[in-house]
């Protein structure tokens, strides 16, 4: 009887007040504001603001030049290729993680982060030894005739490094959440292994996956320090684009580094919105399931 | 037709049964290759890393290595670091407990738009942040006239590093705390207001020890972040040695002049300062997990 009753009191007295007890919500959501305002909205209004005083022409010239065009084809494909490389691999090292044991699996989980907490800068210069042509991996390639530190190869390796930890990331907990009743009834049912595989369980990772994809991307086309060190920085062959408004800022063209920089821009907050939309669908997915 | 299937049944699952109970479905051989290539790509981009720090650093012996970390300028950019995120990070703290106060305690309109808001510096190339203040605070920004005029110094000064640390570090503490609010709602917070606790109180007796794990994660990430910013704090320092180098741009100095012992010694530095980050995150990791197991085991 009591059990009956408790859970319509509470539904019933809940939504009558949604935190008018609790206090400080001007205070907090105010100093939110202010701060926010403060720290980012001012300044980036700072950026498209300095835009404006260009003329369409003079900005379109800009960011349509030679080399930026250029600095674009190399600053997104290697960014993709990165993040590819990252969903196979990423994706492998996340199962192996959620579903094998094996000796040092909890330091390896824990070291997979490692991208996220290393200064770019130390991963740029480590990068650049270890695939340099004297270097640890370097003199083996060279052997093959492959050069990858000094061109665009090499800006693919320090992408790949940087965006480690988020396909892996967004994968584990979908995994670890994974009802692994479905692949048994799917192997119980005579289904082959590689079939389970593409058949139940991809489907379920597929929108993590993406995501993982989306932000390993989006940190990749934005990245400056660990590139740098390794790209060699050869104009129209291997030139990032943020690279471009460095150069661009050194030679006090402020308005010529703020048009290429509102390009990225715009391009950033175009892929938040996507990956934002991706989680909300990670998130559908998860829970029917 | 069901007599059959009875029949078939219990033929067949001795071997279901053998293979379910190894808990893995795909033969030995996919699983053993599957870890081993984990573990190549793991070490070529990981683990090798990793250990070429500290081998590059320590390439010409303790002396040399200590001789380059205790060097005037290493120590004046190392100064500098801990400077800027021992002012950014506590800024950044107070933001984001207050605003996962707001957005995880109260519902109000245009919510979801303040979550992206706060999320938006993560997806910002760091070279657009420096940008952003060499626009405000250069000599032909928006304030540039004006801080020459009171002879305030904001860009290519410690004050410009300091903005840019905070913008780069802007998001970690309230990324952590606001799904960790959210979750625990506010039935304790609301009891113990009820019974006469003040606004204060409340937070710091009933809330903080909730949240203090979380904190201290986003705290750490936050402290790395700060630590390591390159991108951001290169467009804003100005290159002064020994005045306006952190160590991250020090380490791009000693390296761009081919001092790469130094450079590796001082990088050393960081690279252990991100371990050291990564076992507390895993403590913490840990301890979240035993308080949330602890918490669902427990009451019901």
């Amino acid at each position: 009887m009591t059990s009956l009753a408790l859970p319509g009191n509470t539904a019933a007295t809940k939504p009558k007040r949604p935190g008018r007890v609790i206090p400080g919500f001007g205070i907090s959501l105010g100093f939110t504001l202010f701060y926010l305002a403060l720290i980012v909205l001012i300044p980036l209004s700072a950026v498209f603001l300095k835009t404006s005083t260009m003329s369409w022409a003079d900005f379109w010239a800009t960011v349509t030049s030679e080399r930026v065009m250029a600095s674009y084809r190399l600053s997104f494909g290697a960014s993709l290729i990165a993040a590819a490389i990252n969903v196979v691999f990423g994706g492998i090292v996340a199962w192996v993680l959620v579903r094998y044991q094996f000796p040092g699996k909890r330091f390896i989980d824990a070291l997979v982060d490692l991208p996220f907490a290393l200064p770019t800068a130390v991963a740029g210069i480590t990068l650049t030894a270890l695939y340099a042509h004297n270097g640890w991996i370097g003199q083996y390639l060279a052997t093959l005739g492959i050069k990858v530190a000094f061109t665009p190869l090499g800006v693919v390796v320090a992408l790949t490094f940087i965006g480690l930890p988020f396909v892996v990331r967004t994968v584990q907990p979908v995994l670890e959440e994974a009802e692994k009743e479905l692949e048994e009834a799917a192997a119980s049912l005579g289904a082959a292994p590689l079939q389970t595989f593409i058949r139940v369980v991809l489907p379920t990772i597929t929108p993590a996956l993406i995501t993982g994809f989306a932000l390993a991307f989006a940190r990749a086309t934005g990245e400056y320090g660990s590139v740098i060190f390794i790209a060699g920085n050869l104009p129209m062959v291997s030139e990032i684009t943020p690279l471009l408004i460095i150069s661009k800022l050194e030679q006090y063209d402020y308005a010529g580094a703020t048009a290429i920089a509102v390009v990225m821009l715009v391009f950033s907050f175009i892929l938040l919105l996507a990956i934002n939309l991706l989680q909300a669908w990670t998130r559908k997915r998860a829970g029917k399931a | 037709m069901s007599a059959v299937l009875d029949n078939v049944a219990p033929a067949r699952r001795p071997t279901n049964n053998k293979r379910l109970d190894t808990s893995v479905l795909e033969p030995g051989w996919v699983r053993i290759t599957l870890i081993a290539v984990a573990l190549v790509f793991l070490t070529l981009f990981l683990f090798i890393p990793l250990a070429a720090v500290f081998t590059e650093a320590l390439k010409k012996g303790w002396e040399v290595y200590v001789e380059s970390v205790m060097d005037a300028d290493a120590l004046s950019a190392i100064k500098l670091t801990l400077i800027a995120a021992a002012i950014s990070v506590p800024l950044n703290l107070v933001f984001g407990v207050a605003a996962a106060w707001a957005i995880a305690k109260f519902e109000f309109r245009g919510k979801s738009i303040l979550l992206t808001l706060i999320d938006l510096p993560f997806s910002i190339s760091p070279v657009i942040a420096g940008l952003m203040y060499v626009l405000l605070f250069g000599a032909s920004g928006w304030f540039g006239p004006w801080l020459a005029e009171h002879d305030i110094k904001i860009l290519f000064a410690v004050p410009g590093i300091v903005l840019a640390t905070v913008f780069i570090t802007f998001p970690f503490v309230a990324r952590e705390l606001i799904p960790l609010m959210q979750q625990q709602g506010t039935e304790e917070e609301e009891a113990a207001l009820v019974l006469g606790a003040s606004g204060w109180s409340t937070f710091w007796r009933v809330t903080m020890p909730n949240i203090k794990w979380g904190l201290l994660y986003g705290v750490i990430l936050c402290n790395a972040r700060a630590m390591g910013e390159f991108g951001a704090v290169s467009v804003v320092s100005g290159h002064i040695r020994g005045e306006t180098n952190t160590m991250p741009l020090h380490v791009e100095i000693l390296y761009n002049e081919y001092n790469f012992t130094a450079a590796f010694a001082v990088a050393s530095l960081l690279a252990l300062l991100a371990l050291v980050t990564l076992a507390v995150k895993s403590f913490i990791e840990w301890r979240l997990h035993e308080a949330r197991k602890a918490s669902t085991d427990a009451p019901h």
